[in-house]
């Protein structure tokens, strides 16, 4: 059991919970109001260092396209 | 209006009468009740399946039905409390379980209808997710979230604002009764983002709360029901729907599918909604509620997707059909109480369903 964990969302951003310290690249402190954090990896949001899911929008892709794999009934 | 009262005596009791009237027979007959202890049930309730009965099989569109949706909320909110000042023992008095039972039911039946087959995922939780974003997807077009960021006047984004009051005074009150008809991962997720939604802590940054000072800076009473008799049936209807599928363990599945888009349908358009109210000239005690849900739903959807969806498919693969039951009736009633406040507005009519002064704030007052 790690004291923190990073879970690489697919297609999305990196979720980040646990025990840690978010800095910016001189060493600040960046402020954090929640316990679990979504930091994007695509580019795009407003709030960085964080996600708005703007991902969505921008149609950014962390693998080949995955299709749900629908297995009964249309909507 | 908090009811600490019991039916151990009676008579002397008053309840203070709610600031909304009724809709119809059914809420009528509660509401009158809901004056009385719930010893007086024999009384104040004669006659109530049958009227409910009755009403159940007159309507033709249960969502859109105002007594009955009325009165579905009115039961749900003996569970909730805060809603009628009213004798703590209804909650669990048989004649208002079975009314509310009997309006769910019916809802329910009109919901599997109209959401009919659904694509259903294999009980896989990256598949699960994979299916609610494809659901959820953004689309162009109109929408009420960038209405309020184009055009909205102030007079309709405080529209938008009681509209959304509806739930949002008891924001996340609904999922959390779900959170013992869980276990394992999904119960795990659940719980890390209802710790979040309700401040991590801190009781003023709960969401409710915050949503609460946004009215209040808007100069909007924030006393939960204060501007029902606007709200139309259907905007009701989505609020008892989600408290009908917190409520009930069978629908455990509907309720965690239903949470999910939820949350993948909030970040942006609530960035859009910041965007409306600062354009209107609203600083951030007003504008702090959408901004705050912009990073808070990009964390919680992707938990919601994955850990509570997906977990809860992989430890109950039967239950997979139901959350995506829960997540397209989610869009399919939203949907349909956006289609309705849109189209007033295109049309220069309020989007209420009765009109009330909603007022200017001071603030605005003063730069106009
Ligand atoms: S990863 Fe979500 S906005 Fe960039």
């Amino acid at each position: 059991m790690h004291a923190s964990e990073i879970v690489a969302c697919v297609d999305g951003p990196l979720l980040v919970r646990g025990d840690f310290e978010l800095v910016s690249s001189t060493g600040e402190p960046v402020e954090r109001t929640r316990r679990t954090v979504a930091l994007c990896r695509c580019g795009a949001s407003a709030i960085k260092p964080f996600c708005d899911g703007t991902h969505k929008l921008v149609g950014f892709r962390t693998e080949p396209p995955r299709e749900p794999d629908a297995v009964e009934g249309s909507q | 209006m908090e009811a600490t009262r019991s039916a151990a005596t009676s008579d002397e009791w008053s309840f203070e009468a709610p600031p909304f009237g009724a809709r119809g027979p059914v809420s009528e007959q509660l509401l009158a009740a809901f004056r009385r202890p719930a010893a007086d049930a024999d009384e104040t309730l004669a006659g109530l399946p049958v009227a409910l009965a009755d009403a159940i099989a007159a309507t033709d569109d249960i969502a859109r039905d105002d007594d009955l949706q009325l009165s579905l909320l009115l039961l749900h909110g003996l569970h909730y409390g805060s809603v009628v000042d009213a004798d703590e023992e209804w909650e669990w008095h048989p004649s208002t379980v079975a009314a509310r039972v009997a309006i769910e039911r019916a809802f329910e039946h009109e919901l599997r209808e109209r959401v009919g087959s659904v694509a259903v995922p294999s009980a896989d939780a990256e598949a699960v997710a994979a299916a609610l974003f494809k659901l959820t997807k953004p689309t162009p077009g109109p929408s009420v979230a960038r209405f309020v960021a184009k055009q909205a006047t102030d007079e309709q984004a405080r529209e938008y604002v009681v509209l959304r009051s509806v739930y949002t005074l008891k924001e996340a009150d609904a999922q959390t009764w779900s959170i013992p008809r869980l276990s394992g991962r999904a119960k795990a997720a659940l719980v890390e983002i209802q710790a979040d939604e309700y401040g991590g802590g801190r009781p003023e940054r709960m969401h409710s709360a915050i949503f609460a000072r946004t009215m209040r800076e808007l100069g909007l009473d924030d006393r939960y029901g204060a501007y029902l008799d606007a709200v139309p049936a259907i905007t009701i209807a989505s609020f008892n729907m989600m408290s009908m599928f917190g409520l009930n363990r069978r629908l455990r599945g509907a309720s965690a599918g239903h949470y999910a888009a939820y949350e993948m349908t909030s970040s942006l358009p609530n960035r859009m909604l910041g965007d409306g109210f600062r354009r209107l000239g609203y600083g951030e005690e007003v504008t702090d509620y959408f901004d705050e849900h912009v990073e808070a739903d990009a964390v919680h959807e992707q938990i919601a997707g994955r850990d509570l969806a997906g977990g809860l498919a992989e430890h109950e693969p039967s239950l997979v059909p139901d959350i995506m039951f829960g997540a397209v009736a989610s869009m399919m009633i939203d949907g349909w109480a956006a289609e309705r406040t849109l189209d007033a507005w295109t049309a220069g009519r309020s989007a209420l369903r009765e009109a009330v002064d909603l007022g200017r704030s001071a603030q605005l007052e003063e730069v106009s």
